[in-house]
């Protein structure tokens, strides 16, 4: 679905990411995982349209989008949920959930029904300022925003940080569903362990080149991987 | 210091007198706390987009002999496509620049505008139109107005809940208020930010066109500098009421507005410092609420 090719990315004189390529088959789960300051959110900036490339191709359904505008990217039905969540904090929980379907024409009440399926917290305080929501309900509604676009490939930038594990679990139990309903994952974490059960592949990325790469039970495995990001 | 207690007609007229005042306030005020908002921009050149309107309104009127209405509707297309035009010649080429930059643009943009007045309209003083239709005096029980004094709050009170609606109610509102908090976040919302930020210009425009309409009919002398001190003063009624909230500069400016009549109606000794009345409001605010009477506290832009 989306295939990334030999993709440069400077800050200033910064290389942060050095000519990585991967790609994304179509209904997989892919995560990308690695210390920080990796490379790991610029690469889905990038990919996003947020920050200019120096080099590279991304592809995505077959056609270049690298240099393309963000509106153009996403309108292709290609998500993120940033690092930080960034919601809109002073827009209630329902305006941020249908500002995620601003590209959309067509009605929104199955998409929204579902949402309140598979996030019920949302439901309760769909009234509330999103600025006003605890951490766990920030993150789900995060992703609610993101799915309201209904996208074909949704790009995760570490979901589950600062959570409780119970929320964690939560939240990886909820991309899987989102999986099985048909959307492609490209999932950043630094919670190596859970990512990789979950993921049909996994990439290790270090210093803006990706080291490591193989299916996710693989890496689960690795010596390598155990050592640097599973802490045994 | 001298007390004039008035009589109650007086005070009433004075009243009236205010809340017009206050309303022609609120019209411009509404573009500096809109265009704040959006850019965290004081758009210096606001104040000139409102004189540039008097005079597109003196040349349609006096000069081509347009009705009024037909001059008016032209005056409010011509502003708001100035305003658009500002901005995407002196603003959106430093959108990723320094937000200091931003504001030097606008400061050279104001002394563009005056000066190109001064060129094209030539420096001498002019007349604005009477338009009779709204000049004409009427009398509310004891207090005699112009028609203008009734529809200029009307007008505006129509104006702002309309804005409010589409602010607060629409879509187009909707990505407004995410776009003024995360450029970033919004465009992967799918938001055209360009398109965002034209609209702001040109709802801001297009209100300050309307203010200065009734302005020049209130005031009828001008020229190039004409829109300085009330551009200054709309400012300070926007951050009275906290700059960036669309119903805090209509607050603002009708209480500064209302300060400024009344005041020099009971301390007619103070009527030559009219003009400091602002100046003085402002910095009593910026000590005791510096966020002003509905500002949030400013939380900086990621
Ligand atoms: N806007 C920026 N300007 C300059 N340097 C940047 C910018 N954003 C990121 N960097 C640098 O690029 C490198 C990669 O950053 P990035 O955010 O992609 O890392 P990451 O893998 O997501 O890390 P983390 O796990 O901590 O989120 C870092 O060295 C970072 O300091
Ligand atoms: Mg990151």
């Amino acid at each position: 679905m989306i295939e990334v090719e030999n993709l440069k990315v400077n800050y200033g004189g910064i290389e942060a990411v050095k000519g990585i390529s991967f790609s994304v088959p179509q209904g997989d789960i892919v995560t990308l995982i690695g210390a920080n300051g990796a490379g790991k959110s610029t690469t889905l900036r990038t990919i996003a349209g947020l920050v200019k490339a120096k080099s590279g191709s991304i592809r995505f359904m077959g056609e270049e989008i690298l240099g393309k505008d963000t509106v153009d990217i996403v309108s292709r039905g290609i998500t993120l949920v940033p690092e930080g969540r960034r919601l809109f904090p002073d827009l209630t929980v329902m305006e941020n959930i249908k500002i995620g379907a601003y590209l959309r024409k067509d009605k929104l009440d199955d998409d929204i029904e579902w949402i309140f399926d598979l996030f019920p917290r949302l439901k309760e305080r769909h009234w509330q300022l999103a600025g006003t929501l605890s951490g766990g309900e920030q993150q789900m509604l995060a992703v609610a925003r993101a799915l309201m676009s209904r996208p074909k490939l949704m790009m995760m930038d570490e979901p589950s940080l600062g959570l409780a594990p119970l929320i964690v679990k939560g939240i990886f139990r909820i991309i899987q569903e989102i999986n099985q309903r048909g959307v492609t994952i490209l999932l950043i974490e630094q919670n190596a362990n859970m990512a990789l059960r979950i993921a049909d592949m996994g990439y290790v990325m270090e210093t803006g080149a990706i080291t490591l790469q193989g299916p996710g039970k693989e890496l689960l495995v690795n010596d390598e991987v155990r050592q640097a990001y599973l802490g045994s | 210091m001298m007390i004039l207690i008035p009589t109650w007609d007086t005070f009433l007229q004075a009243v009236a007198n205010g809340l017009t005042l206050g309303s022609l306030y609120a019209l411009v005020a509404i573009g500096y706390t809109m265009v704040y908002g959006i850019l965290r921009l004081i758009n210096f050149a606001h104040g000139d987009i409102f004189m540039m309107s008097m005079y597109f309104a003196f040349y349609m009127i006096s000069i081509f002999y347009l009705p009024w209405y037909v001059a008016f509707l032209i005056v409010i297309v011509a502003t708001g496509l100035l305003g658009i035009l500002i901005e995407r010649a002196a603003y959106k080429p430093l959108r990723e620049a320094p937000r200091i930059s931003l504001l030097i643009s606008s400061i050279g943009v104001s002394f563009l505008l005056e000066n190109f007045a001064v060129v094209a309209f030539s420096g001498i003083q002019r007349q604005y139109p009477s338009i009779p239709f709204f000049q004409n005096v009427i009398s509310l029980g004891s207090v005699r107005v112009q028609r203008l004094s009734i529809f200029v709050p009307i007008i505006m009170a129509v104006l702002v809940v309309g804005l409010l609606f589409l602010v607060n109610y629409t879509k187009t509102g909707m990505a407004m208020r995410a776009a003024s908090r995360d450029f970033e976040t919004a465009k992967v919302m799918g938001i055209n930010i360009n398109r965002v930020i034209s609209m702001t210009f040109l709802i801001g425009s297009v209100l300050a066109a309307v203010g200065a309409m009734m302005w020049g009919m209130k005031y009828p002398q001008i020229q190039p500098y004409v829109g300085v001190m009330p551009g200054l003063k709309c400012f300070i009624a926007a951050v009275i009421g906290g700059i960036g909230n669309i119903k805090g500069a209509v607050i603002g400016a009708l209480i500064l507005g209302m300060l400024e009549i009344l005041i020099t109606l009971f301390f007619p000794g103070l009527s030559g410092y009219k003009d400091a009345i602002a100046f003085i409001a402002l910095i009593v605010i910026l000590l005791v609420r510096p966020t002003g009477l509905l500002g949030e506290k400013q939380a900086e832009k990621v």
